[in-house]
């Protein structure tokens, strides 16, 4: 008799992603839903789509789904949580979204400690707008808005906000992963069922920054790109836990 | 608890709105309304089920308030003028995404920082959308301790009903003055209408979206004009105004709110020495009571629109006249409030210049 090994995940939509080819939203819209399935939340979970390209995450999610304006993720995951403890709330946001007009939501929901999980796809760009510099971009890095390279002086150096986040007092749970190669994504689906986990457990912020290509707004084949974050993003960004408050959770 | 008692206006809109069943604060303080933010802080704590929140800034107040809504509590953010700007983006997304909530504007002098007098300066943010888009958000203008009791409760039933924000307009005077309020009996939550689009987990039904992207701009063409029915409909159903010695009035005083209180005085005075002059109070700015003044233009010739601001809700008044009395207009900006003697003047000069008494 054949036994199943693989089938489509149950809170995801049978919908077609709009995400370019090579695009890590849809390696991560996967593993969260994979992730809510197995942790058999589906039925009480409540999503917070960001702007960016993940703004349709909507289409996607078969859970319940509130949009909130750009960046304000943080802000709206709160006011849902807070009335409705019991539930299981999370926000999927890209850097541009989280990391420069929501800095001060979220930075204040981790130092609140508010039992949320967020969902931070850092892919160095703005991505739906065009591929214009992030706070995420790295030295150097050519976007339309820094043709010549992102230059420290007149640019500022890359935020590391999930560090920053990492010092706020109410933060619980905090790594950061990528989705460039088979492992990289495993480990990711088990940083994502941690953070989840985190705040079932109601212990606090939780959020998990997953480095992921955009091979559209770095103009790379998908497959440099995922050699693009493993040489050049890591290097910015090391693949770490950056705060944990619960190392016996698995 | 059903007793008189001498309130402050920030408190009352507080404590009414408990009793109306707002379980869900979010506010950043701000002069002239920190009253109202740090009452709510309290009564708050006291509820089992109720939330506070300082939020970091306005803008993430209004926002919470969206999340708050989604999740079905009846929900509110308060604030003055350089800070209910900051909320707009928040106010044009609850229209869009027709969300309930309630946000108080205690005005004060504007534009920019300004000062912390009492002022009328955002009739038009608040009356013409503030936030961007094509949408409308429900304005009550409040001029008494009691009418804030009886209006926030309102505020909340209209948010609820027409599913969209409410916004109570007033200023630093409604809000500091003490005066004598009888409350309503607070509203049992659970027998409130169940509103069965929220956010709660699809437990046993299909999952929910809440959104206003519709990238299609024949679904956002649906949508818009779905709104504008809406708005058709409360248009229809709440304008409101009080109407004080009119019924022969050759010559009637618009104003709204603190404006109002003083314009009654001075309509007194003008009584007391003969002069047929009365006070049309419109209530709800948006939707304006055009109704109420244009019957009233069959006997009113003069309209005197009297505002602490340079000349705001004079546009509606015209507008709403189309031109069947003549529309004078008196006002002082800056958070400056005339006094009714001052007032009494202007209405003096006006009657006598325009031939107003009696042959
Ligand atoms: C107030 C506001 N400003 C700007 C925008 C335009 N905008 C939409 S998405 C976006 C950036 C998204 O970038 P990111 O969060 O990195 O997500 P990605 O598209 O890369 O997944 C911007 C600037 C907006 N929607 N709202
Ligand atoms: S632009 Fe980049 S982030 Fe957006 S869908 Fe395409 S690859 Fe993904």
């Amino acid at each position: 008799m054949a036994t199943k090994v693989f089938e489509w995940p149950r809170y995801l939509k049978k919908a077609v992603f709009h995400y370019c080819p090579g695009c890590g939203h849809s390696i991560i819209h996967r593993l969260v839903a994979e992730v809510i399935d197995e942790l058999g939340i589906g039925e009480r979970c409540i999503g917070v789509p960001p702007a960016g390209c993940a703004v349709l995450a909507y289409n996607y999610f078969d859970v319940d789904m509130g949009e909130a304006p750009h960046g304000r993720g943080a802000a709206v995951a709160t006011g849902i949580k807070r009335v409705l403890p019991d539930r299981i709330v999370f926000t999927y946001q890209g850097d541009g979204d989280i990391a420069a007009i929501g800095t001060a939501e979220t930075i204040h929901a981790a130092n609140r400690g508010e039992n949320v999980t967020v969902i931070f796809v850092n892919n160095g760009v703005y991505g739906m707008t065009g591929g214009q510099m992030a706070p995420t971009t790295l030295i150097g890095q050519n976007s339309t808005t820094t043709p010549g390279g992102r230059d420290i002086r007149r640019d500022g150096a890359p935020l590391n906000l999930s560090e920053m986040l990492g010092i706020a007092n109410g933060s619980a749970y905090i790594e950061r992963t990528a989705v460039s190669s088979p492992k990289t994504i495993r480990h990711t689906k088990k940083a994502l069922t941690k953070a989840f986990k985190v705040q079932m457990a109601g212990l606090g912020f939780s959020l998990v920054e997953i480095l992921s290509p955009c091979p559209t707004n770095w103009k790379l084949s998908p497959v440099d790109a995922v050699k693009w974050v493993d040489e050049s993003m890591t290097r910015y960004f090391p693949l770490k836990v950056i705060k944990d408050l619960a190392p016996d959770l698995k | 608890m059903n007793d008189k008692m001498l309130m402050r206006g920030s408190h009352v809109i507080g404590e009414a709105a408990v009793r109306a069943g707002c379980r869900f604060y979010a506010g950043y303080p701000i002069t002239p309304q920190n009253e109202l933010t740090e009452y709510m802080a309290g009564a708050m704590a006291r509820l089992e089920d109720g939330t506070f929140i300082q939020a970091e800034s306005e803008l993430a107040a209004v926002n919470m308030v969206i999340g708050a809504a989604m999740a079905g509590a009846r929900a509110m953010t308060s604030s003055s003028s350089p800070g209910v700007s900051l909320k707009q983006e928040g106010i044009s997304y609850l229209a869009a995404q027709e969300l309930p909530a309630v946000i108080v504007n205690t005005m004060r002098g504007g534009p920019g920082l300004g000062n912390i007098a009492p002022s009328q300066g955002d009739y038009f943010q608040a009356t013409r959308g503030g936030g961007h888009g094509d949408y409308r958000t429900i304005v009550l203008a409040p001029a008494s301790g009691q009418e804030l009791a009886d209006i926030t409760r309102k505020a909340f039933d209209y948010a609820d009903t027409y599913r969209t924000p409410v916004m109570i307009l007033g200023d630093g005077m409604i809000g500091q003055m003490m005066e004598p309020v009888v409350f309503p009996e607070p509203l049992d939550l659970k027998k409130l209408p169940p509103k069965p689009w929220i956010l709660d987990g699809a437990k046993g039904r299909p999952s929910r979206i809440i959104r206003s992207l519709l990238l299609d701009v024949s679904v956002e063409e649906d949508q818009n004009w779905k709104l504008v029915r809406k708005y058709e409909q409360i248009t229809r159903e709440i304008p409101a105004a009080e109407k004080y010695l009119t019924d022969d009035a050759r010559l009637v005083v618009v104003a709204y709110g603190t404006a109002a209180r003083i314009a009654k005085g001075a309509i007194k005075r003008m009584r007391d020495i003969g002069l047929k002059v009365g006070l049309l109070r419109p209530i709800t700015l948006w939707p304006f009571p055009n109704r109420i003044l244009v019957e009233m233009s069959r006997w009113v010739r003069h309209f005197l629109v009297y505002e602490m601001s340079t000349g705001q809700m004079v546009e509606d008044v015209r507008l709403g006249l189309e031109g069947r009395s003549q529309v004078h207009f008196y006002g002082r900006p800056g958070g400056v409030v005339s006094t009714p003697e001052e007032l009494s003047k202007v209405i003096n000069t006006l009657y006598h210049r325009q031939n107003l008494q009696e042959e």
